[in-house]
């Protein structure tokens, strides 16, 4: 009885917050670009503009997510996954400089709406704004930055309506990045350790300092010797140079290039290399340093900082497998958890 | 006329002037000073293991890839009577572009995705000038040749365009788009020995051939009319010119501008004798590549991709190599 007499008031509260012109059907949300769009009342499907978002969207609300952006899921990634995981259709993707989904494709899916997460910069508002124009679809853009994790869901939680949800996951974001901001500021007392980050069979592609890449490096409180000249992420560079610089830290991403570097007459000398601070940064189900950008960066922030400060394995193994079973809906098995460490903690101590 | 010893002095001092700029700067603090030391294998520290296995192998490495495309570019323009010819004009950097996206794409290991370069390279050659034996018969055969390789590249770009669409954007497409710019920052002593074989081959029958080349430079029907088996002597000459391309394209990746720029400037300095122009073209590329590579990893803190710096300094050079032609041409 109670409840039932609570909906008259609700909804003539609900009538005076929202504005005169408001569909009643709808609700307005602003998304992190400030854009105002009106959002049905009960989203059901969402369309993910590119791999960021399909990995935010997955975490929150797996039943909401229309499909994965690219390709499907291969075997090793959906070993970590909800099975659901693995029944997603394959979608193209949306917004950036390749634009592979088709527009009746995308309305095809009957989505509700379609959702960015990554940069919000001048181009990705007007693509938004011109997918929405050209679909009628609500695009919602949401901010990528590393530091507003706990808003975004928060903010994502208001919109596909799982505030409670979003709530755990942005308190438990805001334990990672609180944690890791207490590490890298006891790391920058002692004097930070600096890092060089590394991806391809050899190590010629650099992650830069101040760039999207290499962002968690210098969260969790190291200093990033790559510096580049302009903006762009990434870079090549030589052993030569890898040598000059002479980091604490070595990190790689690709198995190939563990093997390369401790036979590679250069790269072996480097200081990192021969005291066994060399480690290869996992990539199931998605990277734990950078790629895609989203919230699977959370896992590397828990690693980083474990990692500078030199600590056991074990310290590791029950944070990880907590975090991956409320970002992917699958607990990992302890074995999994340790094949993703092996080679992501250091060989030998110096 | 004293163009030829002149010439050859100026192409012999760049080069010796650009091997000791190359040798002795670069990250790791290694000079003039040092090279004796390490030279003579007294140094046997982090220097000489940065030099031996570094800065040599690149600088012979730029080396290599610069003499090489302008050897292949000088017989390629003098072959085809035309300037504007360079060794990628019958598909052979698409088709070794194509073999080294798609050994990205797929993931295999360096050797692999260099093997695959070489071997697209070779085999977009090898397509083109069957498609052109082919529809031989009637018409110019070099005008077929040269269709036959615009056609087939284009096809091979539609390929790499599609493979870049399919790429993983965040790990892949950074990866194939830094090899189509072309680089040496990676490259290791066992990936010079590989190429210095089949690339110094190629230039070997290159220069072998550079006299009876000339004759093609009169025309078809001149030099049949002096007892020359065109058909032949080009076919060999591309298989020569290819295989030196493909192998240093394997190495370094997509660098253009080379073979079409320093033939010019080759041209410029001794004339447009073959005789002369494609030794002098491949010293003065292994000059001008080697000068680029050096600009390239010292210029800005990390390494500048070898195919925007040969445009962004070959552009310069060719304007004025044509400007300066035009006007001798009005006097």
């Amino acid at each position: 009885m109670a409840c039932l007499a609570r909906r008259p008031l609700l909804a003539a509260l609900a009538a005076l917050a929202a504005p005169a012109r408001a569909q009643p059907a709808g609700r307005e949300v602003r998304d992190a670009a400030g854009r105002v769009t009106v959002l049905p009342a009960r989203v059901t499907r969402v369309f993910p503009a590119g791999p960021p978002a399909s990995i935010l969207i997955w975490s929150l609300a797996p039943d909401l997510l229309a499909g994965w952006p690219g390709r499907g899921l291969r075997p090793a990634e959906l070993a970590f996954m909800a099975p659901e995981a693995a029944t997603l259709p394959t979608l193209g993707r949306l917004t950036g400089r390749d634009n592979t989904a088709n527009m009746e494709a995308v309305l095809a899916q009957r989505p509700d709406l379609v959702l960015d997460y990554g940069s919000i910069a001048a181009t990705y508002v007007s693509l938004a704004d011109r997918v929405r124009a050209q679909t009628g679809l609500p695009v919602l853009l949401l901010d990528g930055t590393l530091r507003n994790i706990p808003q975004t869901y928060r903010l994502l939680g208001e919109i596909l309506d799982r505030p409670q949800a979003a709530d755990e996951l942005a308190r438990l974001a805001g334990t990672i990045l609180a944690s890791a901001e207490d590490s890298a500021a006891s790391l920058r007392a002692k004097g930070r350790p600096s890092v060089l980050y590394v991806r391809g069979p050899r190590g010629t592609e650099a992650g830069l300092a101040g760039s999207i890449t290499a962002e968690i490096m210098e969260f969790a409180g190291a200093e990033n010797v790559a510096r580049g000249d302009g903006g762009s992420s990434m870079a090549q560079i030589s052993a030569e140079q890898a040598l000059t610089w002479d980091p604490d830290w070595l990190i790689g991403i690709d198995p190939a290039f563990a093997a390369f570097a401790m036979q590679d007459p250069v790269w072996r000398l480097l200081r990192a290399v021969r005291e066994g601070r060399f480690v290869i940064a996992p990539t199931l189900p998605y990277g734990w340093v950078d790629f895609p950008p989203s919230v699977n960066r959370l896992i590397g922030l828990v690693w980083l900082p474990s990692l500078f400060r030199q600590e056991k394995t074990e310290a590791l193994v029950g944070p990880l497998t907590e975090l991956y079973a409320r970002l992917f809906h699958r607990r990992p098995e302890p074995a999994q958890i340790a094949e993703l460490l092996r080679a992501a903690l250091p060989t030998r101590q110096g | 006329m004293k163009a030829g010893p002149a010439a050859w002095a100026i192409a012999a001092l760049g080069c010796l002037g650009a091997i000791l700029a190359a040798l002795s700067v670069g990250r790791y603090p290694i000079g003039l000073a040092d090279l004796p030391s390490i030279l003579s294998g007294t140094d046997d520290g982090p220097a000489a293991v940065v030099f031996w296995n570094v800065r040599l192998p690149r600088v012979l490495s730029a080396m290599l890839v610069g003499g090489a495309l302008a050897g292949a570019g000088a017989a390629f323009q003098g072959m085809f009577r035309n300037p504007l010819a360079s060794p990628d004009l019958l598909g052979v950097s698409a088709g070794a572009a194509l073999g080294a996206v798609l050994g990205i794409f797929l993931g295999l290991p360096v050797a692999a995705i260099q093997g695959l370069a070489f071997a697209g390279g070779l085999a977009a050659v090898a397509a083109v000038a069957a498609v052109a034996a082919s529809i031989r018969g009637q018409g110019d055969p070099i005008l077929i040749l040269v269709l036959a390789g615009i056609a087939l590249g284009a096809l091979i770009g539609a390929a790499i365009s599609l493979l870049k669409i399919l790429a993983d954007p965040y790990n892949q497409l950074p990866a194939i788009t830094f090899w189509l710019l072309g680089s040496l920052s990676g490259v290791t002593r066992g990936d010079l020995l590989a190429a210095t074989a089949p690339a110094c081959a190629g230039l070997a029958v290159l220069i072998l051939l550079r006299w009876r080349l000339n004759l093609l430079t009169l025309g078809e029907d001149e030099a049949r009319a002096l007892g020359v088996n065109t058909g032949a002597l080009r076919a060999l000459a591309i298989a020569a010119a290819t295989l030196a391309t493909a192998s240093v394209t394997a190495l370094a990746g997509a660098v253009g501008w080379i073979g079409l720029v320093v033939p010019h400037a080759a041209r410029l300095l001794g004339g447009p004798e073959l005789g002369r122009l494609i030794p002098l073209s491949v010293v003065l590329g292994a000059a001008f590549m080697l000068g680029i590579d050096t600009v390239a990893r010292n210029l800005g803190r990390t390494e500048l991709p070898l195919g925007i710096l040969t445009a962004v300094m070959g552009t310069p050079l060719f304007l004025w190599l044509l400007a300066r032609a035009h006007r001798s041409d009005e006097r």
